[in-house]
């Protein structure tokens, strides 16, 4: 039989604040534990919670983003249960009236093996407002578990989907679409090892054809894309052989252990599903106007999609170019700094995708802390572009600037500084590409003499003789010669 | 809604309150009085009235993103509660609070 996988995320994103979410705690990641665990998050009696703007403009954002129905009142509520980095006994979340409706999420889910890359829509269902819980630490003293507040009532907008992804790589593009999309819009720093975002996959599997929902297990706290894929990957097989042996699936929530590759489901807790959720009498209700939505919406950058669709147009780039570049404001805005400083628009999507990229990668530095800044691309693909450089050597002199420049120091030179600064690199290098004809031509003359046996091969009729001695010709000029020209004195002199 | 003793029981146990044999037939007649109330109060119509989750008619007022709140965790770690082995002191250690293990 042939099984369809049925995959739906939950991501729970840290929001960019200073402060927790109903309290003026600093919410600074690595404190001493305990020093950011003020009366409200230790959760002393008689305390109150009071809302965070900037947490509520957050979630305006992204509702925003994604196109999404904004709640005009929404209100928050107890999640009630025990444990002892949730010292009130209740989480305070949304339940019936979450701060976000349903919108959606468009993204390319990438070429694997013989399948095409395509786009594709995920559904939100809804994105609430919720508290974050503390931690526990083990190990510390024997016997006993160490309790650290510091991470409870930090904010988190807990984003959920409809079940809508049919692949791992389905519900992987749509995780690093949704980690693009909050880092874009700067309301989550993105930082999955600090657990800034968080993802739950809720897998099941059903007969390819069928409309019923198998039932899902629930693979908790994803931090890593490579190990979502292999948590997904292994759910799905062991869901399918399970059923194939003829067992069932039992609703579970599994954990994924990186070490064995496998997800095993967690001890079940009794009742713990049991939340009796009931509005929160500390709260009133939150109430966001058209004004409220208006003025977070005149503070909006300018999104992916419609930067992409920009791009195509206005740089006459592919949608693949496009899209490659939109993948953070800092790379976007790096493209678009290197073609205002006069650079050819294409010419910088493929270095900026893939030298600059390559180099980045390897160093671990992040775009806006480039050793090569924008400039100083520009001055280097003018220089590509005027002829002064061959490709070749234009490699030569990306390597050298990298090198020799430091970030600090180019952020305050301007074009005409970074164009003498290459032409530096070229000049000390010897990279200046030869297009005078003469002294082409007397290369040229060298390597027809020195080649005679070449030169009747071609006469023959071979062609591959010609570009031989094209070969011989550039290799004798050092590579520096302009190949164009080597072609076409070369043909000129055999004709 | 008729409530039955297994029904006190769960909710005690999910509130984590210890109700004894006796006491859970007095809070049954308790509970069930007020889920008559309950029962009453859904007899009214209410066509066309926004419900209500909060009885103040307010929405929340929204706090500025400061960093209001010292760090105090001596102050408060004075008051921790003891490790209930006989001794007094509160159970911390190096910031932390101190509780019995935690079976992942």
């Amino acid at each position: 039989m042939e099984w369809e996988v049925v995959i739906g995320l939950e991501t729970h994103t840290q929001l960019k604040t200073n402060t927790k979410i109903f309290s003026g705690a600093s919410i600074k990641y690595g404190a001493e534990p305990n020093t950011q665990a003020c009366e409200v998050s230790i959760a002393l009696p008689g305390v109150l919670p009071v809302l965070n703007k900037e947490a509520v403009q957050c979630a305006i954002k992204f509702g925003l983003a994604i196109n999404a129905h904004i709640a005009p009142r929404s209100v928050f509520a107890r999640k009630n249960y025990f444990y002892p980095d949730l010292p009130k006994g209740y989480q305070i979340s949304q339940f019936e009236l979450p701060v976000v409706g349903k919108g959606a999420v468009t993204m390319q889910v990438p070429a694997v093996g013989k399948n095409a890359a395509y786009e594709k829509v995920v559904n939100i269902t809804r994105a609430h407002l919720e508290e974050d819980a503390g931690k526990s630490v083990h190990g510390a003293v024997e016997g006993m578990s160490g309790i650290d507040l510091n991470r409870a009532g930090t904010p988190l907008l807990e984003i959920v989907t409809e079940p809508d992804m049919r692949s791992a790589a389905e519900a992987v593009a749509y995780a690093k679409k949704l980690h693009e999309l909050v880092q874009w819009i700067g309301i989550c720093d993105g930082n999955m090892q600090e657990g800034s975002f968080r993802c739950d996959v809720n897998v099941s599997v059903r007969p390819k054809g069928t409309e019923k929902l198998g039932t899902r297990r629930e693979i908790k706290n994803l931090n890593s894309f490579k190990f979502m894929t292999q948590a997904i990957e292994y759910e799905t097989r062991w869901q399918i052989e399970t059923l194939e042996d003829g067992g069932t699936i039992q609703q579970a929530t599994v954990l994924f252990n990186p070490d064995t590759g496998e997800t095993k489901a967690m001890r079940s807790k009794e009742e713990a599903n049991d939340y009796r959720y009931f509005p929160d009498p500390d709260l009133l209700p939150l109430v966001i106007s058209e004004a409220d939505k208006d003025a977070v919406r005149a503070k909006m950058p300018e999104l992916p999609e419609a930067m992409k669709a920009r791009f195509e147009a206005q740089y006459a780039l592919s949608s693949y170019d496009a899209n490659a570049l939109t993948t953070s404001r800092d790379l976007a805005n790096y493209f678009v700094a290197t073609v205002d400083a006069g650079a050819d628009a294409k010419q910088a999507a493929n270095w900026i995708m893939g030298a600059l990229t390559a180099k980045l990668n390897e160093t671990g530095i992040d775009i806006s802390k480039s050793n090569i800044s924008s400039l100083a691309l520009a001055s280097l693909l003018k220089r590509l572009q005027d002829g002064t450089l061959a490709n070749n050597g234009a490699k030569v002199a990306f390597e050298e600037m990298w090198t020799s420049l430091s970030a600090s120091a180019i952020s305050t030179v301007t074009i005409t500084a970074s164009l003498s600064f290459i032409d530096e690199i070229i000049a000390a290098k010897g990279l200046k590409q030869e297009s005078d004809s003469g002294a082409i031509e007397a290369i040229i003359d060298e390597v027809l003499a020195a080649n005679a046996a070449m030169v009747e091969e071609f006469k023959a009729g071979k062609e591959k003789a010609f570009n031989a001695l094209v070969g011989q010709a550039m290799k004798a000029s050092k590579g520096k010669a302009n190949p164009a020209q080597v072609n076409d004195i070369l043909k000129k002199k055999l004709s | 809604m008729a409530l039955s003793i297994e029904d006190i029981k769960k909710v005690a146990h999910l509130a984590r309150i210890e109700v004894s044999e006796s006491d859970a037939a007095a809070t049954l007649t308790k509970l069930t009085g007020i889920l008559s109330l309950i029962e009453q109060m859904q007899a009214v119509d209410t066509t066309g009235i926004e419900p209500m989750s909060h009885s103040q008619d307010l929405s929340q007022r929204l706090r500025d993103d400061v960093v209001t709140k010292a760090n105090l965790r001596e102050e408060f770690q004075k008051n921790a509660p003891a490790l209930g082995n006989g001794s007094a002191e509160p159970a911390v250690a190096g910031g932390l609070y101190l509780v019995p293990k935690v079976i992942e």
